[in-house]
């Protein structure tokens, strides 16, 4: 078994950033064919395909297309290009190197969908990604892939790129919303969902970039092609960043299923030399961590990961040594989620606040035994009771490190240093 | 007194009228702002703005201080954020800021004397594969050892 390469297909090949090399690999067939289909037709594929969220939840998309109500009010397409979660960066790749799959691809869903303007949200550090983009954007207006009257079609569409300025939380998709609205980026209670109510009060489809890339495989190659790869749940391929430890780290394109020891070892190159492999974090900074033996019996499909009490995510998977502390590890963490905390609902601006604090109290080597009960206790306040979820994604960390390399945390409030590097690992200048 | 250059008033409402409502030009505009300032916004600026988006100041002041690529205090002509998160942080960018600190002679969050480098901690930049990483005003360096890191920055004009 080895990498699919259907997505990345363009990857290796420089001339593909261009709308001619692009062309010249079948760049745009897919929309014309696509303006010749009924909308419908192609919202009835991508539902038959199975296609799931590939940003994290993991939502049908198909599904989500098929809430937009049917009263003739504008709609608009967003693509979520905020790329954020810590260990993930698939999108960037996939915006630098084949910008055409994603304006081509949303071209073909904005018909799907009868939308007639689409915002690429691109998070905003990516000025590379932003630059091919709107290169891309004006090559495909130029050629009538957008604008007025598409390839003779009847029909319009406009798209534009908009920067995003630093917060994470943008990546939640009404947090994406409140940002496009020129707001602080905090997500809004649902319901309603953004397909009845979501930019500007207009109903909203917004979707991952690679989610919105994967709807040209399964119009090309057909919806029986497509679920050829992966699993009866979780069909087709993802693209994987494996980070971390690991001496091949990249992104990875699999058929879902793949075993992840597999990615580790025969793709990935394995483990530094004389190290072992100790934890892995299998969809990004949110999923709970699967210890070494866990490791062993994982797939990298939606079933798989949640039977380990863990998830697919955005299919970052993150490789930590033996020669890293978890107490470390996890401090580290808990600093990315109150920094990044929107500060909208207490249970989570407290929390990450109190999560980063007393794990850092103890990594200072200043920590009491019943730190460690009182962070499950923070933690078990902060699931569910909150407008999004990262609150729940700053807890299960906690209460995954916690429970799987509890001796770590014992030992570093007993002895007051780490047990892996024999030392106090902070020392009290907090780093914001 | 701040002055919005015509540069950037021009470049503002050219955003103004981009959107679909002129809120959406919020952000734009202060990074336009931020462009004309040398990488940072004070409370004149946010009012030059306000003045020609016809924004309450408190209302743009929200948005400002809710993103973090929008800085409220001085940087340096190159400012150099390190990314922190886990990828970077197990392979060793605490030793790339402890380095370059010290060369260069500044803390984190400050700027050195000549005003040519500041250095933050930033969070995950998405660049986790080629980590330890720097972004320097708007490109990545990736794969960076401290020594690598530190001879960039000197390479710089």
């Amino acid at each position: 078994m080895s990498e699919i390469k259907i997505l990345s297909q363009y990857y290796d090949k420089p001339e593909f950033q261009f709308l001619e090399g692009y062309k010249q690999n079948g760049g745009y067939q897919m929309l014309e064919k696509a303006l010749k289909m009924q909308p419908q037709e192609i919202i009835d594929m991508v539902k038959a395909s199975g296609l799931r969220g590939r940003g994290g939840a993991g939502f049908p998309t198909g599904m989500k297309w098929g809430f937009l109500p049917k009263n003739g009010e504008p709609r608009y397409l967003l693509c979520n290009a905020d790329e954020g979660e810590p260990g993930t960066f698939k999108d960037r790749m996939m915006m630098e190197k084949a910008p055409h799959q994603l304006v081509e691809s949303m071209i073909i869903s904005s018909f799907a969908v009868d939308s007639h303007k689409s915002y690429i949200y691109v998070r905003g550090e990516y000025y590379k990604s932003i630059s091919i983009l709107n290169k891309a954007i004006e090559e495909a207006y130029k050629a009538g892939y957008l604008g007025k009257n598409i390839l003779g079609s009847g029909f319009d569409h406009d798209m534009d790129v908009y920067q995003g300025a630093g917060a994470y939380i943008c990546g939640e998709e009404t947090g994406l919303i409140s940002s496009l609205e020129g707001k602080k980026g905090q997500p809004k209670l649902k319901p309603p969902f953004p397909a009845i109510q979501g930019y500007l009060k207009k109903p909203t489809i917004v979707n991952n970039v690679e989610t919105l890339a994967s709807v040209i495989p399964i119009l090309r190659d057909g919806v029986q092609e497509y679920r050829k790869y992966g699993t009866e749940k979780s069909p087709g391929t993802k693209l994987f960043s494996l980070s971390g430890n690991v001496k091949k780290p990249g992104n990875y394109e699999l058929a879902l299923g793949y075993p992840l020891k597999s990615l580790i070892y025969d793709l990935g190159g394995g483990i530094k030399a004389g190290r072992s492999l100790k934890a892995v974090i299998p969809g990004g900074s949110s999923a709970p961590v699967l210890t070494a033996e866990e490791v062993e019996k994982a797939n990298l499909d939606y079933e798989s990961l949640s039977g380990l009490g863990s998830m697919l995510g955005s299919g970052a998977v993150i490789v930590i040594d033996d020669s890293q502390c978890m107490v470390d590890c996890l401090a580290n963490l808990t600093h990315f989620y109150h920094h990044e905390s929107c500060g909208q609902c207490t249970p989570c601006r407290e929390g990450t606040g109190w999560l980063d604090k007393i794990t850092h109290r103890i990594l200072a080597g200043q920590g009491r035994m019943s730190d460690i009960e009182l962070l499950v206790k923070v933690a078990d306040n902060m699931k569910g009771r909150t407008i999004c979820a990262l609150s729940d994604a700053a807890a299960l960390p906690v209460l995954s490190f916690v429970t799987k390399f509890r001796h770590e945390f014992e030992y570093y409030v007993k002895e007051g240093r780490s047990l892996v590097k024999g030392k106090v690992l902070y020392h009290g200048q907090m780093h914001h | 007194m701040f002055e919005l250059s015509s540069e950037s008033v021009e470049e503002v409402k050219k955003q103004m009228a981009r959107f679909e409502t002129i809120e959406s030009a919020i952000i734009p505009s202060l990074y336009a702002v931020q462009k004309q300032n040398q990488g940072w916004i004070n409370d004149e600026a946010i009012e030059a703005l306000s003045k020609v988006m016809q924004i309450p100041s408190s209302r743009i002041n929200e948005v400002f201080k809710f993103y973090t690529m929008f800085n409220q205090k001085k940087v340096g002509k190159y400012h150099v954020q390190l990314c922190g998160t886990l990828s970077c942080h197990i392979n060793g960018a605490p030793d790339i800021s402890d380095f370059l600190c010290q060369n260069l002679d500044i803390g984190l969050d400050e700027v050195t004397a000549d005003g040519k480098f500041s250095i933050s901690r930033v969070e995950c930049l998405g660049s986790c594969g080629t980590g330890p990483m720097m972004q320097v005003n708007e490109t990545y360096y990736e794969s960076l050892t401290p020594e690598l890191a530190l001879s960039i920055l000197k390479g710089l004009p």
